[in-house]
């Protein structure tokens, strides 16, 4: 066994421990870390072959943007945690059957058979100073340009959608709202009124004491 | 465009114009507009059609025939609206517009107050434009020259008789008469448009013309209705074409409809149900005399279904009270006679009597409907009697009118009775002497039921009702079309017996077989000059009785009242079936109405609400919605039973990819 | 060297628990998007495997992509679940079955 093998091996190993404690723990908080530990494990594999970028850009956006939403989603709802894991065992033997069924099936197309190194051959292995941000930069800036703008639009359109649909106006007798527009546009008039009125003379203050005595 | 045709043209639009003037602007031009323009527009089309008759008859015009317009062309058959006018058209035109003319100005009188209606209501015009537009209409299936427009006119009288008898449509009985005459006639209309489609089918054409020269291809043509029974199809087309005559012309048992037309207005039963509408059929008979001729079995079958109509309506006409219904079964009767010279094969006779019959009978009605006025709308002829000295036009009038339809030697009616029942004893096709036998009957009996109503009304004490109101003479408006067709009535016959006899008057139009021309030979027989011919009648059997019938009625309800009260006395059950008019209607209730109800009600029940709407359509609906509803239990809403079918198709996809 | 095959059945090793974890889980709704969010790094993988052994970047543009709307989903996913949340205070599986028929 190389070391290369060892080490794919020992990240693959990781990756697979730490997604099936994933599916497996109570708590939520504790799955988003699981899941973290995976995609970091996952990267590894990826930069074994050779997606050094897509590697990076996984441990940041993923691990460290997406995962971190999560957590954040879920310990912001309140969860009743006793709860979260009723029927687990009650559905476990046909949810094994089932995953043990469609991954034999893919073992029979995407094993050794078909895809062994005799079948594929050696990959491309190329030196240390080889770029693979200059090679995806290549791609994506000339090839694949507009699908990367818009790329940019939908994520645009993702931010605006997570904010219109979180977003809570509440009603005025429970927050006061600044109304800006309002603000700007207001003119000494509206602020200010003067009005004529009469001189008038204050009526002396009984005393209610006397009277009621 | 020849002068004629424009004639023709202006004889047949006339009244077209004046009808669309008072029915759909009535209101704007108002009663004296809409009667002027209505009466105007026919007056145009009586002198017009004075004119062509002349100058077919007198003059001997050419056979003129011409399309005016060509609706369409349709795989070579030609669409079109045309004329056909000879010596029967001619007559028939004139016959049309003269008694509508007539009945035009009698409406003015007797429409002028109507208690149905408000004085503001427009009824008034729209009598005015329905008697135009079935002038209209009777012109326009009198000149046709094409199956087409004859089905036009022959519907569109339908449609306007429908109408008028429903005039007073707040009245149920008039509701009632006018849909049965609408139906009664669709039973005979739709025989009729068989007969069409059998000559659309065989001879490929609708024009009279081309039908008449094909004919003699189609002599031995053969059809197969029922398997192995062969039909002429000659004989079934013209048996067909005679139901909707018999529709039309109220034959035997397709005749319900005419008494019950006599709701309508009494101009209405003069125009339609004596004059024109009625004749129709005739007409039409006699106008496809070629194609008749070649066909015995339908002629016999025309004889036996005349005489019965004319015998048997006749005997109704007795126990009739109504004055109205006592000159509408002496209609049917007539009707009967007509269609029975038609079997005979003597068509000249048949249309001299529709001719003769036109002017007697229409003055009949409007002296009936002149004695309606006077009587204030009473027409029980057992509240009359006496009226002779209060309405002196009127009675004679009647006097003449019933003279000339008993048949008394010299009067119009004398000469086409007679010369039917000379040809149809002369006639030698099977059932001809059992019709005449029913025909000399007949002749009898009509002249006790024309009588007893004319001794009941203008003879006789005077009834109570007679006395306590003021009887007078009906106004100028009636009284003088009764004069005007009172003329023809005594004087026609004497002018027309020897062409008609003789076969020269309808030679270019009417066509007889040599072998069966019993007019042929009754003219050799009989006829010696027209003096001869009165002579020769007062010798016969016929007149004798119908003073036979005169005399009875006198003797039974003039001298001895208590004998016909004595006789109904005894013979109840056959008063029963005279009362019930032989149960036809009773039939028709029965199996027809009641049967169509039922058959109604099976569908309506049985197979509309339990098939369609329970089975079919409802069903459907339950079907695909309980389906649903088992189906929509495997939509749980839960997002892992949808994973979980996900997951094992994908697991099957897996397994059927790589078996 | 690594085979091909050992990189293709380690993410079929990951998209098979990812899918056992979609299917055995009935309680959180978070956790059913963490799982989603595991099968698609496994399927990345594949594709980065593929760019690998195929020497083509255009795999890698692909996951490029992927991971871009993987992660407007999962912000647009949040927020669905925020939403939820505050409406029916839960995040039950059991309790969001209002598509029922």
């Amino acid at each position: 066994m190389t070391f290369e093998q060892l080490i794919f091996y020992i990240l693959a190993a990781i990756a697979v421990i730490s997604s099936l404690m994933m599916i497996s723990v109570n708590n939520p908080v504790k799955a988003a870390l699981w899941l973290v530990l995976a995609f970091i494990a996952t990267a590894g594999v990826w930069i074994t072959a050779q997606a050094e970028f897509l590697g990076i850009v996984l441990i940041l956006v993923y691990a460290g943007a997406v995962m971190v939403l999560f957590l954040f989603v879920v310990m912001m709802l309140d969860i009743n945690l006793v709860k979260l894991k009723e029927g687990f065992i009650r559905y476990l033997p046909i949810g094994v059957l089932a995953a043990l069924g469609i991954f034999a099936l893919m073992y029979m197309v995407l094993g050794p058979n078909n895809f062994g190194m005799d079948v594929t051959g050696e990959p491309v292995r190329f030196d240390a100073n080889h770029s693979n941000t200059t090679m995806i930069g290549l791609a994506l800036y000339t090839v694949h340009v507009y699908a990367f703008i818009l790329a940019a639009v939908l994520l645009l359109v993702g931010i605006v959608a997570a904010i219109a649909l979180t977003i809570r106006r509440r009603p005025p007798h429970e927050v006061k709202y600044q109304n800006i527009d309002k603000q700007v546009k207001t003119q000494a008039r509206d602020r200010f009124e003067m009005i004529k009125m009469q001189p008038v003379k204050e009526k002396p203050v009984e005393n209610k004491k006397e009277e009621d005595e | 465009m020849s002068n004629l045709h424009l004639i023709l043209t202006i004889i047949m639009l006339a009244p077209l114009f004046g009808a669309i003037a008072a029915g759909l602007f009535g209101r704007q031009i108002g009663r004296k507009g809409a009667h002027s323009v209505t009466i105007g527009s026919v007056a145009v089309s009586t002198v017009l059609s004075i004119y062509v008759f002349y100058h077919y008859i007198f003059n001997g015009a050419e056979t003129y025939n011409a399309a005016l317009y060509t609706w369409m062309v349709s795989d070579g058959i030609r669409f079109e609206i045309g004329f056909l006018i000879d010596s029967l058209s001619a007559t028939m035109m004139l016959v049309v517009t003269f008694v509508s003319l007539m009945v035009h100005i009698y409406t003015i009188g007797y429409m002028d107050h109507d208690e149905d209606y408000d004085h503001d209501n427009p009824y008034y015009q729209r009598f005015f434009s329905y008697l135009s537009l079935f002038t209209f209409s009777m012109l326009s299936l009198v000149m046709a020259n094409n199956f087409l427009q004859l089905f036009f006119g022959w519907e569109a009288v339908g449609l306007v008789s429908y109408l008028l008898i429903g005039f007073y449509m707040k009245r149920e009985s008039a509701v009632v008469a006018n849909l049965k005459a609408f139906l009664v006639n669709r039973v005979g209309d739709f025989g009729f448009i068989l007969g069409i489609a059998m000559v659309f089918v065989y001879f490929g054409t609708m024009d009279y013309q081309e039908f008449f020269d094909k004919l003699s291809e189609h002599e031995h043509t053969m059809m197969t209705f029922i398997p192995g029974v062969e039909w002429s199809v000659i004989t079934v087309m013209v048996i067909l074409l005679f139901i909707g005559a018999m529709g039309k012309s109220a034959q035997m048992p397709l005749h319900v409809w005419l008494p019950e037309s006599m709701e309508g207005p009494t101009p209405i039963s003069a125009l339609i149900h004596a004059a024109t509408m009625v004749t129709a059929g005739i007409f039409m008979v006699a106008r496809l005399s070629p194609a008749y001729e070649m066909s015995e079995a339908a002629l016999q079958f025309i004889l036996v279904v005349g005489a019965l109509t004319a015998f048997m309506m006749g005997l109704l006409g007795i126990i009739q009270n109504d004055i109205k219904r006592v000159v509408a079964y002496s209609t049917l009767s007539q009707l009967g006679y007509m269609t029975a010279a038609l079997g005979a094969s003597a068509y000249a006779a048949s249309m001299f009597h529709v001719l003769t019959h036109a002017f007697f009978k229409a003055l009949l009605f409007l002296a009936a409907g002149s004695v309606i006025i006077a009587m204030h709308h009473i027409q029980d002829i057992r509240q009359m009697g006496g009226l002779k000295k209060h309405m002196p036009i009127t009675y004679w009038a009647m006097l003449l009118g019933s003279l000339a339809l008993i048949g008394f030697p010299g009067f119009a009616g004398f000469f086409s009775k007679d010369s039917i029942l000379l040809a149809v004893g002369e006639s030698e096709i099977a059932g001809s002497s059992f019709a005449y036998a029913l025909l000399l009957m007949g002749v009898f009996v009509t002249a006790f039921y024309s009588f007893r109503m004319f001794f009941l009304v203008f003879h006789g004490n005077e009834s109570d009702y007679v006395k306590s109101h003021k009887i007078h003479e009906s106004p100028k408006v009636v009284t003088v079309p009764l004069i005007l067709l009172a003329i023809p009535s005594v004087l026609l016959g004497l002018f027309m017996i020897q062409p008609i006899l003789s076969g020269s008057y309808f030679a270019d139009a009417i066509y007889v077989l040599p072998a069966q021309d019993v007019l042929a030979s009754v003219y050799d027989k009989y006829y010696d000059g027209v003096v001869g011919f009165i002579l020769h009648g007062f010798m016969s059997l016929p007149v004798w009785l119908a003073f036979a019938g005169v005399a009875l009625a006198w003797f039974f309800y003039m001298k001895r009242p208590d004998i016909p009260a004595w006789i109904n006395s005894k013979c109840t059950r056959g008063n029963y079936v005279l009362q019930h008019a032989y149960g036809f209607d009773r039939l028709n209730e029965i199996v027809f109405v009641n049967g169509s109800k039922r058959l109604g009600h099976f569908f309506w029940k049985s197979v509309d609400m339990r098939i369609i709407d329970t089975g079919l359509v409802n069903g459907t609906v339950n079907k695909v919605s309980g389906l649903a509803k088992m189906m929509r239990e495997s939509q749980t809403g839960y997002m892992y039973h949808y994973a979980f079918v996900m997951i094992f198709g994908l697991l099957g996809l897996l397994i059927w990819a790589l078996w | 060297m690594v085979a091909l095959s050992d990189y293709l059945i380690f993410s079929a090793i990951l998209f098979t628990l990812s899918m056992a974890g979609i299917f055995l889980n009935r309680k959180n709704v978070i956790i059913l998007l963490m799982s989603i969010e595991l099968m698609l790094l496994a399927v990345n993988t594949n594709l980065v495997a593929f760019s690998y052994f195929l020497n083509d970047i255009s795999g890698q543009i692909f996951v490029f992509f992927i991971l871009t709307v993987a992660a407007a989903e999962a912000a647009i996913g949040l927020a669905i679940i925020v939403l939820v949340f505050r409406n029916r205070k839960s995040i039950n599986v059991d309790d969001l079955g209002s598509l029922k028929g």
